[in-house]
C-alpha cells in the first residue's frame, strides 16, 4: 500500500484517434457475437425437437426440409384451407418454415393434387409427388381407445367440431371447390364413424368389430399402409382431446 | 481500379483522398479555393434559404409501402397475381428469389435448385438495372422501420438523451462469412431465423407472431445505442445487392460544379462513405459515380441545395 503512494499516479491516458478506434472495433466484436448467438439460438429447438411440426405433403426428411425451405408462404397461399402455417420463433431454424395443425385445420386436399407442392420453389416440398396418395406425412395412430366413442358403441349427432371451431372441410355432396365450416355441418350417426367417413384418403382407416358377438355393436378404428397422414381424422375426432392423433414423420413398419 | 476500389469501401476499408485529379477538376478546385470564407458563408446561406424537397423520399416511400402492400392484398384477396413473400415470390407466375434467401438456402441444402436459380436470376438482372443497394431502400420493409427509428435516434441525440456508438463498417462483411459458414456447417438457413427482412414481409402478409419481438428490440436498440446498427453492420443482404448493383446504368453521380462542401448529404446519408467524394478535395473527377454500397435512396439529392447529386442512367445524358 504505502509503496503505490510513492509511486506517481500514472496520467490518464489521453483519448486519441488509436484508442477510439480499438473500443470501436471491440463494440463491433461485441455486436457481431451478440448477433451470431442470438442466431444460434435456432438450434435449441431444433436439436431438442421442442415444437415438432406436422409438415405439408412431400416435405422431405426433416432436416433437409429446414435446410432446403425458402420461408416464402407459397404453399400457405394456395392451400383452399389454409392448412398451412408458419411457423415463429420458438421453433428456431423452423421460423417462417410451414406446418399444418391437424387438430385446427388439417390437409384435407381440397386442392385436388397437391398445390402446396407445385407452388414451392425449391423442392422442400418434393416434386416427386403428384396425388394424394403418394403422401407420406405421417401415421394415424389411435391414441385414447378408452375414449372413441366407436369403441364405446356410441353414436355421434350434432357438429364434429362445434363452434368456436373455425376448421373447415370440404363436402362433395355439399359443394365440390367450396369447403365448409365443420362448426356448421351436422352429423347423426347411429355408429360414429367420423375418421373413416371423412378420410380423404381411399382404404388408409377402417372400423373392424371388437368381438365375434353381432350383437355388439363396438368397433374400433384401424389404421392401413394406405395413411398419409393428413390429419383429417384428427381434426374431425369429435372427443375432446382427440382419440386418433397423427405420429408425425412416422412411416409404415416404424416402432 | 475504381470498382476495386468501391468495392474494398463497401466492404469496411476508409475511403481515401484520391491522389491523382483531372486537370478540369484541379481547376475547379483551384476556382474554389479562390472564394474566401465570408462569401463561402453567404453562398451556403443562400443555397439552404429555400427549404427541403422530399421528392425522391415520398416517392420512395410510396414504392416501398405499394410493393409491400401489393403482397399483401395479393394474399388478403386472393388474386393470385404475386404470391409468396420478399424471400420468394412468383409474380404472374415467374420466380422472384431474394439473392441471399437463396444463397443461404443452397449453401445450407448444399443442393443446385433449378427453380432458384431461374428465380435469382430475375431478380438478379431487375436489380443489377436498377444497381446498388435499391432493394434496400426502395423494397425492404424493414428500411422503412429503421428508418423511422434513425430519425427517433436523431432526434433523441440532438437533445443528448442518446448517444451513437458506432460500429466498424467491416463488420458486415465478417458477419457475411459467418453466416455462410455457419449455413454450410450446420445445414440450416441460420441467418434467416433473424432475418427482420423476412419476419417483418412474413408478418406483413401471415400475421405477426413471436418473432417480431425481436425485430422490435433491434429497433429499440438502434434507437437507443447504434445508429441504423443492422442496415449499416450487420445486413448480409445488403452486401449481396451491393454487389449486384455495382455495376449498373441507373446510379446517383456527384457533380462538383456547384457543390459548397457543406456536407447535408453525408449527414441524411445512410452509408456517409459513398459520398466522401463530396468532401472537399476528395472528389477526382468533375463528376463522380456513387460506389456500390450506395442504396439509391435519394436522401441526398432531396438534401442537396445547389443540384449537384443527381440520379443518371449511364448513356442516357448523351443522348438527350
Amino acid at each position: 500500500m504505502t509503496d503505490e503512494v510513492g509511486t506517481p499516479k500514472a496520467a490518464p491516458p489521453v483519448p486519441h484517434a488509436n484508442n477510439k478506434t480499438r473500443r470501436m472495433v471491440m463494440r463491433s466484436i461485441a455486436m457481431g457475437g451478440a448477433v451470431v448467438g442470438a442466431s444460434l439460438f435456432g438450434f435449441f429447438p431444433v436439436l431438442r425437437k421442442w415444437t415438432p411440426r406436422l409438415r405439408p405433403p412431400g416435405a422431405i426428411d426433416e432436416a433437409d426440409f429446414l435446410a432446403a425451405c425458402i420461408k416464402c408462404g407459397q404453399c400457405v397461399q394456395v392451400c383452399p384451407v389454409r392448412a398451412i402455417e408458419l411457423g415463429d420463433l420458438d421453433e428456431g431454424f423452423g421460423v417462417g418454415v410451414p406446418y399444418v395443425p391437424a387438430r385446427e385445420q388439417a390437409c384435407d386436399f381440397s386442392c385436388d393434387a397437391v398445390q402446396c407442392v407445385l407452388a414451392c420453389p425449391t423442392g422442400a416440398l418434393s416434386h416427386k409427388i403428384s396425388k394424394k396418395e403418394e403422401v407420406r406425412m405421417g401415421l394415424a395412430r389411435l391414441d385414447r381407445p378408452n375414449a372413441c366413442l366407436a369403441r364405446k358403441g356410441e353414436g355421434y349427432k350434432g357438429a364434429a367440431r362445434p363452434a368456436p371451431f373455425k376448421g373447415v372441410h370440404r363436402y362433395p355432396e355439399i359443394d365440390r371447390w367450396k369447403p365448409v365450416k365443420l362448426a356448421e355441418y351436422k352429423y347423426d350417426l347411429e355408429l360414429c364413424d367420423l375418421c373413416v367417413r371423412e378420410c380423404p384418403v381411399p382404404n388408409a382407416i377402417s372400423l373392424e368389430p371388437m368381438s365375434k358377438d353381432p350383437g355388439d355393436k363396438r368397433k374400433t378404428p384401424v389404421v392401413h399402409q394406405a395413411c398419409v397422414g393428413c390429419g383429417m381424422c384428427e381434426m374431425i375426432c369429435p372427443t375432446e382431446p382427440a382419440s386418433i392423433v397423427i405420429d408425425i414423420r412416422r412411416k409404415w413398419g416404424d416402432a | 481500379m475504381k470498382l476495386l476500389r468501391s468495392f474494398k469501401v463497401m466492404l469496411g476499408a476508409q475511403p481515401e483522398k484520391p491522389t491523382e485529379y483531372t486537370p478540369e477538376a484541379l481547376a475547379m478546385m483551384e476556382a474554389r479555393r479562390q472564394v474566401k470564407g465570408p462569401e463561402k458563408a453567404r453562398q451556403i446561406k443562400e443555397a439552404h434559404a429555400e427549404k427541403h424537397s422530399h421528392k425522391w423520399r415520398n416517392i420512395r416511400w410510396a414504392t416501398l409501402i405499394m410493393v409491400n402492400m401489393i403482397f399483401v392484398l395479393s394474399f388478403r384477396f386472393d388474386v393470385q397475381l404475386v404470391e409468396g413473400s420478399l424471400t420468394a415470390s412468383r409474380v404472374i407466375g415467374f420466380h422472384f428469389a431474394d439473392l441471399n434467401s437463396a444463397i443461404q438456402v443452397m449453401l445450407a441444402y448444399k443442393v443446385i435448385l433449378i427453380n432458384l436459380v431461374i428465380g435469382t436470376g430475375t431478380v438478379l438482372f431487375m436489380w443489377w438495372l436498377l444497381g446498388g443497394r435499391t432493394f434496400c431502400s426502395w423494397t425492404c420493409p424493414y428500411h422503412l422501420l429503421a428508418e423511422i427509428a434513425e430519425k427517433i435516434h436523431l432526434a433523441l441525440a440532438k437533445r443528448k438523451m442518446v448517444v451513437d456508438y458506432p460500429l466498424h463498417r467491416g463488420s458486415r462483411t465478417v458477419l457475411y462469412v459467418v453466416f455462410a459458414l455457419l449455413a454450410v456447417a450446420s445445414g440450416y438457413t441460420v441467418f434467416e431465423s433473424i432475418s427482420p427482412t423476412g419476419i417483418v414481409s412474413r408478418a406483413l402478409i401471415y400475421g405477426p407472431g413471436l418473432a417480431m419481438v425481436w425485430v422490435l428490440g433491434l429497433l429499440a436498440y438502434e434507437i437507443i445505442f447504434i445508429r441504423r446498427m443492422w442496415c449499416r453492420y450487420i445486413c448480409p443482404i445488403g452486401l449481396t445487392y451491393g454487389f449486384v448493383g455495382a455495376v449498373s446504368p441507373l446510379r446517383v453521380t456527384y457533380n462538383m460544379e456547384n457543390c459548397l462542401n457543406e456536407g447535408d448529404c453525408r449527414k441524411v446519408c445512410l452509408v456517409p462513405h459513398v459520398l466522401d467524394c463530396t468532401k472537399k478535395t476528395y472528389a477526382e473527377d468533375v463528376n463522380v459515380a456513387i460506389g456500390a454500397d450506395c442504396t439509391r435512396c435519394g436522401l441526398c439529392i432531396d438534401a442537396c441545395p445547389t443540384g449537384s447529386l443527381k440520379f443518371e442512367v449511364k448513356g442516357l445524358n448523351k443522348l438527350l
